[in-house]
């Protein structure tokens, strides 16, 4: 073996969504070196909204107001549920580590530390959330108080309908009003994509036309909302700007998937964590993982043959549900990808699923996943630690429907902080 | 209240329903056509799409065999626009009942249904995916034939002649008075708005429901009810149609059609027609007996499943409900008392028109009219109104031309927002409303890979934009659009229709709660 093609570190961090996301940030901070695997991940679907418990139990529809006390009323009914691991202070942690982190980067989110807070979907129905990027926040606040509002859709944006969100709010909003732009320089195009959109933005001149086509119907409205389009980064300050050029506050409201805010979260990731995790592989799948005396793991990773090896103390895997490839199901039963762990699932197929899509109670394969220990260790077929320090966190974990109770995020963030601090503490 | 007056009163708008409407439109008769939800909701438009050459018949039932096959060389020639002739074989694997492969082209011949013997490399040759444990395989004459085409095409005809129809109105009670019925109370299922219909002849074309709506007037009639489920796969396997040759089981015909294919069925008794949806298992016994023909559906991506309702008029209560004859039952009732009222029910789709015919014939005696049956002779017309539900067809316009503000709707398959607004011109010039769930029905919006997710919510927003949907038919119309679809995903959730299932309900769920109502 040629030695530049062995690369010895603390911890090997197997996927690039959030977890795996917030898992490198959070042992970058720890001052761990790391490498990380990870080809195109789901994070470009995220709306970009930081979810940290919204509903539960999800059969009753019970929307929280606190979700701290959402999830302490959660984990005294599941001892098993991926946040009963965690200690609330952690959680806090782990969001301020990240949040710092991504405002750091040019991607600041805010929040109520200690309150959900209500946001305005794309089909105009209210989602009950904890964080969301800078640029959304006044919309937030304009739901609440509900001011003289104006909301801009742009034509050749579909699946956005300024109309349609308008009417679904009015009732209770009544100085609410619409209207259609077409966005600068796409006149002749029929069809007009977010990216090119938010590309745009990125120059000053495409936002002072941008600003000339909105003025006009301004009018009496003291703050406006557009489409999550306003930046493919650094949006904050087109946001900023747009606000100066208008006279009034510019806020921007979710879209449908994939979505621009996901984009920037994934390229501030990228960016912020360069420097601190030289390794980062993208187009490379690890193809096997064995434990070497003395505890160190070699992880191979490459293509269709062979082409790294990693050694490393130990072994973070954050790689998501089917989505995302950690999970892969056939017709008869559900798999772990990289290692086959024993996987908590239902006892056949017609158990996955309800037969009603809208369900309340949620579907029962959305519970499945890898079972840990409080190390977050998954678990092998006895129940012990499979490997002494091979760790899991995110979606993959079983006994979660993150979906239903409106904690995808958090729980990606906090399980991620806690597999590192397990690590730090087993390992270091 | 509303009162429509009409000659006949069709009850039912499937394949014979509209096939009736046409036929006694041709006839110079005047008729209204009410459908409680819409055109082919029922078993028409849940089966394979196959016109039958006969041989799938000729030996637990050679008096539908010889149906099948008259019909079929009268269809071809005179609805060639809905039909694909792309022949079909029969085929058996080892462990197949050899009696039955011998017998098979003698009772072909019996019936006067052409069949031609193949060698076993002959016919892998022409399908490669066949199974290599091939044994026999005989070439015949049957076609694809696209059932919604179909019986739009039925329609359009008969509302040109003068026919009316109302769709998303449901029967709620009949009127009796000496011996006939004399009204016949209706709802209209999205406005709630209730209304009635005069008419001198009333047509119970309901298929699966025959027994329920003539319940309403008083009639008993025994239906046994036999679901069968069928899955669609992501890509075609075959050129031909492709027949198991034993007798009727489990996943026997895989029909490709544009480019997917469509494989099952299976038959399985439930209690209520209403209560019609494929399962697990199903899905699972199919999978596994149609690999033994072509190995291929092992593994290939399924799309969806969907099931209809066999509505099978019969006394006979055991044994398998497919070797319960499939010829159709016409049912005058002015033996039980009422003069006015017939129903026809069970058939197949191949014999769609001699249902039609016969039924149109007895109405046509009663009403002292005299003109002939012209659906024997006349082709069926085709209308530029109800080509899109045909795969292939709006990519294949859009790509050749198109106005740039004509952008997809939907990415899956291809379909442009003028193929919607096309659509919902048709809706309301039948006057109907457009719904998401209308679209869907009428385009391929929704039947591709992300079956919904993506179209669903974009052609939502884009109606209300146009003002066709209002505010409170916007987000309950996607829940019913995406449930609806679900039905037939729920089954098939393994391996990438999966992953497909996890956006969706990301998306519909996690982002847009949807599922928390309001």
């Amino acid at each position: 073996m040629i030695d530049s093609d062995v690369i010895t570190c603390d911890l090997t961090v197997i996927g690039a969504g959030m977890a795996g996301m917030a898992a490198a940030v959070f042992a970058a901070d720890t001052g761990l070196s790391i490498v990380q695997i990870g080809g195109d991940s789901e994070i470009g679907f995220a709306s970009g909204l930081f979810d940290l418990l919204g509903i539960y139990p999800v059969n009753d529809r019970r929307q929280w107001n606190d979700p701290w006390a959402g999830i302490e009323s959660l984990i005294r009914d599941h001892s098993q549920h991926p946040y009963a691991r965690l200690k609330t202070e952690d959680i806090q942690t782990a969001f301020q580590i990240l949040l710092s982190f991504l405002g750091d980067g040019g991607l600041p989110y805010s929040r109520h530390l200690n309150r959900n807070v209500t946001i305005m979907t794309p089909m105009g129905t209210l989602k009950t959330t904890y964080c969301v990027p800078q640029t959304m926040w006044s919309g937030v606040e304009a739901l609440d108080k509900k001011p003289s509002c104006l909301f801009l859709d742009i034509k050749g944006l579909k699946g956005f309908s300024a109309r349609l969100l308008a009417a679904r709010l009015h009732d209770n909003w009544p100085k609410l009003r619409t209207a259609r732009i077409s966005f600068p320089g796409t006149g002749a195009w029929g069809e007009v994509h977010p990216e090119h959109l938010a590309n745009a933005l990125i120059i000053k001149q495409n936002r002072k036309k941008l600003a000339k086509k909105i003025l006009p119907h301004v009018k009496d409205a003291r703050i406006v909302g557009l489409p999550a389009v306003l930046g493919l980064y650094q949006a904050q300050k087109v946001v900023a700007h747009l606000t100066e050029l208008i006279g009034v506050p510019v806020f921007e409201i979710p879209t449908m998937p994939p979505s621009i805010p996901g984009l920037r979260l994934k390229e501030v990731f990228e960016r912020g964590l360069r420097e601190k995790r030289p390794h980062y592989f993208t187009k490379k799948r690890v193809l096997e993982i064995s434990q070497r005396s003395g505890d160190m793991f070699e992880v191979n990773i490459g293509n269709q043959t062979k082409g790294r090896t990693i050694l490393s103390k130990g072994v973070i895997l954050a790689t998501g549900r089917f989505i995302g490839g950690g999970l892969h199901a056939d017709r008869r039963r559900i798999r772990e990808t990289i290692l086959d762990l024993p996987v908590h699932q239902p006892g056949s197929r017609n158990k996955w699923h309800r037969e009603d899509f809208l369900d309340p109670r949620g579907h029962l394969v959305n519970q499945a996943g890898l079972e840990i220990d409080d190390a977050f260790r998954p678990l092998d077929k006895n129940g012990r630690p499979a490997f002494s320090s091979l760790f899991a966190a995110g979606s993959i974990l079983a006994h979660q429907d993150w979906k239903r109770t409106k904690s995808g995020v958090g729980i990606a963030v906090a399980t991620a902080f806690g597999a590192v601090k397990s690590f730090v503490h087993l390992c270091r | 209240m509303q009162v429509l007056n009409t000659q006949v009163l069709i009850i039912g708008g499937g394949a014979t329903g509209t096939g009736i409407a046409r036929d006694l439109a041709l006839r110079g008769i005047q008729c209204i056509l009410v459908e409680q939800d819409d055109i082919n909701a029922g078993a028409s438009g849940a089966n394979h799409g196959l016109l039958h050459s006969g041989a799938r018949y000729v030996s637990s039932d050679p008096d539908s065999a010889k149906e099948c096959r008259e019909e079929a060389v009268l269809l071809k020639r005179l609805a060639a626009n809905c039909i694909e002739d792309i022949g079909g074989l029969f085929v058996a694997v080892e462990g197949d009942d050899e009696n039955y492969v011998a017998d098979f082209s003698h009772l072909c011949a019996r019936c006067n249904i052409p069949v031609l013997p193949l060698g076993v490399n002959e016919a892998r040759e022409l399908e490669p995916t066949l199974s290599e444990k091939l044994i026999a395989a005989y070439l015949v004459e049957d076609a694809s034939i696209d059932p919604f085409k179909l019986s739009m095409e039925n329609i359009s005809q008969a509302q040109d002649l003068g026919c009316q129809l109302l769709c998303y109105n449901k029967v709620i009670g009949f009127d009796k008075q000496h011996k006939r019925i004399r009204t016949t109370r209706l709802q209209n299922k999205l406005t709630g708005e209730k209304f009635i219909i005069e008419a001198e002849q009333v047509i119970n074309a309901t298929g699966a429901w025959a027994a329920k709506v003539a319940g309403l007037a008083g009639i008993t009639i025994h239906i046994l009810y036999s679901q069968g489920s069928l899955l669609i796969t992501h890509s075609r396997l075959t050129e031909r149609i492709v027949n198991r040759l034993r007798p009727s089981s489990n996943a026997d015909i895989l029909v490709p059609g544009g480019t997917v294919s469509i494989l099952g069925t299976t038959s399985i008794r439930i209690d209520d027609p209403d209560d019609v949806y494929p399962t697990v298992e199903e899905v699972d016994s199919i999978v596994n007996e149609a690999a033994a023909m072509i190995p291929a559906l092992e593994t290939i991506r399924y799309i969806r499943a969907f099931a209809g309702v066999r509505p099978l008029v019969s006394s006979q209560s055991s044994g398998d409900d497919r070797s319960v004859s499939r010829g159709f039952a016409l049912l005058d009732h002015s033996e039980e008392g009422l003069e006015n009222f017939i129903t026809i029910s069970g058939g197949k789709l191949t014999t769609y028109r001699l249902m039609a015919e016969k039924t149109s014939d007895l109405i046509s005696i009663r009403l002292g009219v005299s003109a002939p049956c012209l659906t024997r002779t006349e082709p069926l017309p085709e209308s530029p109104s109800v080509q899109w539900s045909e795969p292939a067809l709006a990519p294949k316009l859009w790509l050749k031309h198109h106005e740039p503000e004509d952008i997809l709707l939907c990415e899956c398959e291809m379909v442009p927002k003028s193929t919607v607004d096309a659509i919902m011109d048709s809706i309301r010039k039948q006057h109907g409303q457009p719904t998401l769930q209308a679209i869907g029905l009428r385009s391929r919006i929704g039947k591709g890979p992300c079956q919904g997710t993506f179209c669903g919510p974009r052609t939502t927003t884009y109606m209300y934009d146009k003002g066709e949907l209002p505010l409170d038919r916007c987000l309950p119309g996607l829940r019913e659009f995406l449930r609806k679809r679900w039905k037939g995903q729920h089954p098939i959730l393994w391996d990438r229709q999966l992953i497909q299932a996890e956006i969706l309900e990301a998306m519909h769920c996690g982002l847009f709660g949807l599922e928390l109502g309001a």
